[in-house]
């Protein structure tokens, strides 16, 4: 009893290929940047998007198969789906959204409007039953959205962005609440958000969506511990090198070396932080580091006592120094420069 | 610039609480009389101690009532095939498209007459289709009241077909999706989601198409002729008055405009002046 699907999709400029399994009871959330195929995914599984080749099955019903000419429409799929901006219908009150989906399938008004009431006891909007959708507050109309999603009874909840319209200071309360919602309800669960936030909170865990591939699952401790895609380097604030290992050596693409204190050799990550990060206006023969590189200063961020320091050369980087140092080194961007980095700061795992 | 420059400038008064740019006030009062001024004209000559009289007269009635059935055919006509063509310029992608749209607006810009000529090439007794229409099922359309409101429909679908596909243009295509992910097949969710949101455009579409056929000459007496009892509607009944009895022609011509105005009035703040709050909103 799961979701599992394989989902190969190519839509204009999007060529998406990815596999999802998700348990009963779990929360999936798919992070990544934005144009990387996540709703299009959702999508697919919502059967709004017709996949080219693969397989989705939800429990045991097959909804999408092109090789066998299976195709189950949106609304004979057992699926709840939450849309960024909610997409409430406004020439219906809110009992009349919430009760839609039951009415839509058969079930006779007053019966649709007893479910749909407890409903929307359930997610506190009672005062605001006869009211349109459009007189409610943003956290208001997710909580109208959730219970019209839920009053059908899916056995799979998407979720697109729930929290993407609401403005930071209502956020955090409605993602709280969001997450008690949520805990009543035993199905299967996929959440698209681009906020790392959203998923650490929300989800079990998470899905690494990037330019179409999935390319990380885990946990997000595990997830951002060993980055293995730019992305969630940039989330985390890391420095991510690709290369080959040979001999104490990562080499990268374009032949930058990498001097690391002791891994298999293999196709590897190479992780470095940036405070670890020593700049040196001229090479001095005397450092105990063994790596090097010499590059070009093209952005300087201060945070707070600390400033990020961005370089572009062989080897690109983000180097995080203090300002004393920087203020020391008179450094400017343009500026050449030598970032150096002890082997043993550098963590190196298999890609 | 130096800042004694600025102080040298006058600064412009205007009287307190109007704001309007003069010249644009100007030309608008200029379009107003331009529409004003003939309406005045009508009744400034009006035979208003007669006008009862006139209007009585059997020939007018007659006239009225056939411009009442044939413009509410032809409306009726244009709700049922031209919104099924509206949505299909406007959602489904075809080679084509543009041309299709083209010639299906086409009578917007036509000559009546030249309409009324090539419906009468294509619907008449020895047109491409009229012929069969003839042999196999006894119909004749050309000077009969059914080719009035072929007539009407002809030139008056188009209001009706541009104005719905500009509203189901710029309805948002995920409210579709979001009614079809809550179980509602595509016949339910067009029912209960598209129309009720495309509903103002359609009351202001069937009103242009409504006023748009009351008022067709061209087509009508080109294809249909001008038969007292089947085929005379008001316009033609006003232009045949004007050269026997003008007092009659300008007592017609003024009921005309009594109805158009008092339903365009009507209707405006019901209908049309709705249109710009959308009935499906966005929640932010």
């Amino acid at each position: 009893m799961t979701l599992s699907a394989h989902v190969a999709l190519r839509l204009g400029t999007l060529d998406l290929i990815a596999d999802l399994d998700v348990q009963p009871g779990e929360m999936v959330a798919l992070l990544g940047p934005n144009g990387a195929g996540k709703s299009t995914l959702l999508r697919c599984l919502a059967g709004l998007a017709p996949i080219d080749s693969g397989r989705i099955a939800i429990d045991d019903l097959v909804v999408d198969e092109p090789s066998t000419e299976v195709f189950v429409e949106p609304e004979s799929r057992p699926i709840g789906f939450v849309f960024q901006n909610y997409l409430l219908f406004d020439h219906m009150s809110v009992l009349e959204n919430v009760a839609y989906g039951l009415r839509a399938r058969g079930t006779p008004k007053a019966d649709a409007r007893r479910t749909a009431r407890e409903w929307i006891d359930r997610v506190g909007l009672t005062d605001y039953t006869n009211q349109r959708p459009s007189s409610l507050s943003g956290g208001q109309a997710q909580r109208a959205a959730l219970a019209r999603a839920l009053a059908t009874s899916p056995r799979l909840l998407l979720l697109d962005e729930p929290l993407a319209a609401l403005d930071a200071g209502t956020r955090s309360s409605v993602r709280r609440d969001l997450r008690r919602h949520l805990a009543t309800f035993d199905g299967m669960r996929v959440l698209v958000t681009h906020d790392p936030v959203d998923a650490y909170a929300l989800a079990d865990r998470v899905a690494i969506l990037d330019a179409g591939r999935i390319v990380q699952v885990g946990s997000l401790a595990d997830v951002t511990a060993h980055p293995r895609s730019r992305y969630v380097a940039d989330l985390v604030g890391v420095n991510l090198v690709t290369g080959t290992v040979s001999d104490g050596v990562l080499t990268t693409a374009s032949g930058a070396r990498v001097v690391i204190a002791d891994a298999l050799p293999g196709p590897s990550f190479a992780m470095i932080r940036p405070p670890s990060i020593a700049l040196i206006r001229n090479q001095s023969p005397g450092s105990s580091a063994r790596n090097v590189w010499s590059g070009t200063i093209t952005d300087i961020d201060r945070l707070g006592d600390r400033v990020r320091v961005g370089i572009v050369g062989q080897l690109p980087l983000t180097a995080e120094v203090t300002v004393a140092a920087l203020d020391a080194l008179t450094l400017r961007p343009g500026d050449e420069v030598h970032a150096s980095v002890k082997a043993t700061d550098i963590e190196v795992y298999p890609a | 610039m130096s800042p004694s420059r600025h102080r040298q400038r006058k600064p412009r008064t205007r009287r307190r609480g109007t704001g309007l740019p003069v010249p644009v006030l100007a030309l608008a009062v200029v379009a107003v009389a331009f529409f004003a001024l003939p309406l005045i004209g009508l009744l400034w000559r009006a035979p208003w101690s007669n006008a009862w009289r006139y209007l009585t007269d059997d020939d007018a009635l007659t006239a009225l009532r056939l411009s009442m059935i044939c413009s509410l055919w032809a409306t009726g006509l244009s709700i049922v095939f031209g919104v099924p063509l509206a949505w299909l310029l406007a959602r489904v992608e075809f080679p084509g498209r543009g041309v299709v749209r083209a010639l299906c607006t086409l009578s917007m810009v036509l000559p009546p007459v030249v309409g009324g000529v090539a419906l009468f090439f294509a619907l008449g007794r020895r047109g491409i289709v009229g012929q069969y229409l003839d042999r196999w099922f006894g119909v004749t359309l050309p000077f009969t009241t059914a080719g009035v409101v072929v007539a009407q429909t002809f030139v008056a679908m188009p209001f009706l077909v541009i104005t719905v596909e500009a509203s189901i243009r710029q309805l948002d295509s995920r409210f579709e999706d979001a009614s079809r992910t809550l179980g509602a097949s595509r016949w339910y969710t067009f029912r209960r989601v598209t129309v009720p949101a495309i509903r103002p455009a359609l009351a202001a579409g069937a009103v242009l198409a409504w006023a748009r056929a009351l008022g067709e000459f061209g087509a009508t007496i080109t294809f249909a002729g001008n038969f007292p009892g089947t085929t005379q509607t008001m316009p033609l009944a006003v232009y045949l008055a004007l050269e026997t009895n003008p007092e009659a022609a300008i007592v017609l011509a003024l009921v005309l405009i009594a109805i158009s105005f008092a339903v365009l009035v009507g209707l405006r703040d019901r209908w049309f002046g709705r249109t710009d709050q959308p009935l499906v909103t966005v929640a932010t």
